[in-house]
């Protein structure tokens, strides 16, 4: 015979509710059945990530579609010429742009960043200040570095439009998040790596070059790489810097103007966006694989290759 | 304290008996110290010459325009020799609102569903998708609006052209939702756990624990994220330049052309002389300071997230 339940006061009978760990779908709806609200928010989130999943999906089809069809032989050809409007020229000088910067950017960013998490402590004021710095560069637009690299290098310099003045607009851009990336590799690096270095008598330049930075190898490369992704997809700083023009048959050395990718792209879309539209779709599909090839190697370098500790 | 005595003394003895290996390597710790130093105050160094070179460049050239007539003159009309750039500020004001009105709610649903909601595998899917759409080259964006989304938002409002604010708007929303998204989601995962699970314990909706419970943990996070994505719309040039209309007007509905102050830039320096030339600096200039701002307020952001 089953007991009776008796209710003292204050109590809730809790045999018809499930407990949250066991809930099932249908329980679920049950619950949000009873608080609409709730529901509707649960939709709107759906609905949202729905949303931009389709776009994404969109845009990368859309250009896919319009752009794979006009990749021809012919726009790979190694001699620009009016007709074959190829963008050969143009790969190659990102290419050496993107090495130039990131030479530049990439020893003063991982110095830097060795002396910020090596050896300067962090309430030091110079590193504060530091700090402030490389958060104002990051978060100055291209338009803007463009600008000043035109009036710096161009104009005061003397040197006109360069693969050179235009490499170190882009290494100024690409320094904060180069310094930022080798920082955080460095500070993955346990202590005790840097202890048993010490305790076995090695000095800190040793410590630093034999232990810690094997160490923090991959994430400093991975952190290079994104920073080759963003001079790969980089416009407004190039175009007042190493120039817009795209009738040069071959590139040249760093001293010469440079349109890369980008700026080809920039160059046809603002000259004549109907006759150019297949050129246009070609070099968009080339930047949009070259983006994610570059951020998805940047990525599994980081991860597969980071060690446990 | 004794121990420490002898191994002093042991150093010490050592130190004397091969001198001069040690002296030439304490030289170079303190050389590669003193270039990894200087290697830092590169950043110093480069920030300060920006901020010279464009003010020493920029501030002659408003006071030549004279500061009233650049900062709030409404006409940009460079042939006639009107310089003001209220209509440019108050175009790229309009944008960002815009991009922040189409990208600010979509992007936070978003993260709250893939840090609350996201099964496993779908998440391995979700990230690398908004890892592309962060990675996708602004001028991309620019070209895909000018051949998509002008003739579209043409078609469905009937208009005299579709490159408009709503064009602007629409693309930039897009540019800043990776931005917003991965910021947020991070910040919502950083809030401690039992946060959560007590305001569950107290019977309240998943979505009443995220949005009135974890939302207001990660609020600096969540405003940071705001602001980074204000400053990126803010900035932008390449996807905006040909889909804005280059109109420079107050805009009086969504679909009004705009000009932007990097637009506007962009679009004349190619050709622009002397006094036109150095106007355009100082649009470079405006946009500049407006980004400084926007990098204090996240500044101190992050310190009060400390």
């Amino acid at each position: 015979m089953a007991k009776e339940l008796v209710l003292k006061e204050g109590e809730v009978d809790a045999r018809g509710i499930v407990p949250i760990n066991r809930q099932r779908f249908a329980d679920k709806l049950q619950a949000y059945l009873k608080k609409p609200f709730s529901f509707a928010l649960f939709l709107l989130i759906c609905l949202a990530t729905l949303i931009t999943a389709a776009i994404v999906v969109w845009i990368l089809a859309y250009v896919l579609i319009r752009g794979i069809p006009n990749l021809k032989p012919e726009l790979f050809a190694w001699r620009w010429t009016s007709d074959n409007m190829s963008m050969m020229p143009s790969l190659i000088n990102t290419l050496s742009i993107a090495g130039l910067s990131l030479l530049v950017a990439g020893v003063i960013g991982i110095f830097a960043a060795i002396f910020m998490v090596e050896y300067a402590k962090s309430t030091n004021i110079f590193v504060k200040i530091v700090r402030v710095a490389a958060e104002t560069l990051s978060g100055i637009p291209s338009i803007v570095f463009g600008i000043f690299g035109m009036i710096l290098f161009t104009d005061a310099f003397g040197w006109g439009l360069t693969i050179l003045g235009g490499s170190l607009t882009m290494a100024m851009m690409i320094m904060p998040l180069i310094m930022r990336t080798t920082e955080e590799a460095l500070l993955a690096v346990p202590a005790s790596f840097r202890e048993g270095s010490y305790a076995l008598g090695a000095g800190k330049l040793r410590t630093i070059f034999v232990i810690i930075l094997p160490s923090a190898i991959p994430g400093i490369i991975s952190g290079v790489i994104l920073g080759l992704g963003r001079v790969v997809g980089e416009t407004m700083a190039l175009v007042f810097t190493a120039g817009s023009a795209f009738n040069i048959k071959r590139p040249a050395g760093p001293m010469s103007q440079g349109c890369t990718l980008t700026v080809y792209m920039y160059s046809i879309i603002s000259e004549n966006p109907s006759e150019y539209a297949g050129v246009a779709w070609a070099i968009a599909v080339v930047l949009i694989l070259l983006t994610i090839l570059i951020n998805g190697a940047a990525e599994l370098i980081g991860n597969k290759l980071k060690k446990e500790y | 304290m004794k121990n420490n005595q002898v191994q002093a003394g042991t150093g010490g003895a050592a130190a004397a008996a091969i001198p001069s290996v040690n002296r030439a390597a304490a030289a170079r710790e303190i050389l590669m110290r003193i270039l990894f130093a200087v290697a830092a105050a590169v950043f110093i160094v480069v920030v300060l010459v920006i901020c010279v070179y464009l003010f020493v460049t920029a501030v002659p050239t408003i006071t030549e325009i004279g500061w009233i007539d650049f900062l709030f003159g409404d006409r940009w009309l460079p042939s006639a020799g009107y310089y003001g750039v209220g209509t440019l500020v108050v175009g790229t004001a309009c944008a960002t609102a815009g991009a922040l009105v189409v990208g600010v709610p979509l992007g936070l649903l978003v993260a709250v569903f893939m840090a609350f909601y996201c099964p496993k595998p779908l998440y391995s899917f979700l990230k690398p998708l908004t890892n592309i759409l962060a990675g996708i080259p602004s001028i991309v964006y620019g070209y895909f609006g000018l051949q998509l989304i002008v003739p579209m938002i043409q078609q469905m409002f009937h208009a005299a052209s579709g490159t408009t604010l709503l064009t602007t708007a629409i693309v930039l929303g897009i540019m800043i939702m990776p931005t917003i998204i991965s910021i947020t989601e991070n910040s919502l995962r950083a809030v401690p756990k039992s946060y959560y699970e007590g305001t569950i314990a107290l019977g309240a909706t998943k979505e009443r624990a995220i949005f009135r419970t974890m939302f207001p943990a990660a609020k600096s996070g969540v405003m940071t994220s705001i602001i980074l994505g204000l400053g990126r719309a803010f900035g932008e040039t390449a996807a905006v330049v040909f889909i804005c209309g280059n109109s420079a007007q107050f805009p009086t509905s969504l679909l009004d052309p705009i000009r932007t102050l990097s637009s506007n830039i962009a679009l004349e320096m190619g050709y622009a002389r002397h006094l036109h030339r150095e106007a355009l600096i100082a649009c470079a200039v405006v946009l500049f300071v407006f980004i400084l701002l926007i990098t204090l307020l996240v500044m101190l952001l992050r310190r009060k997230e400390k």
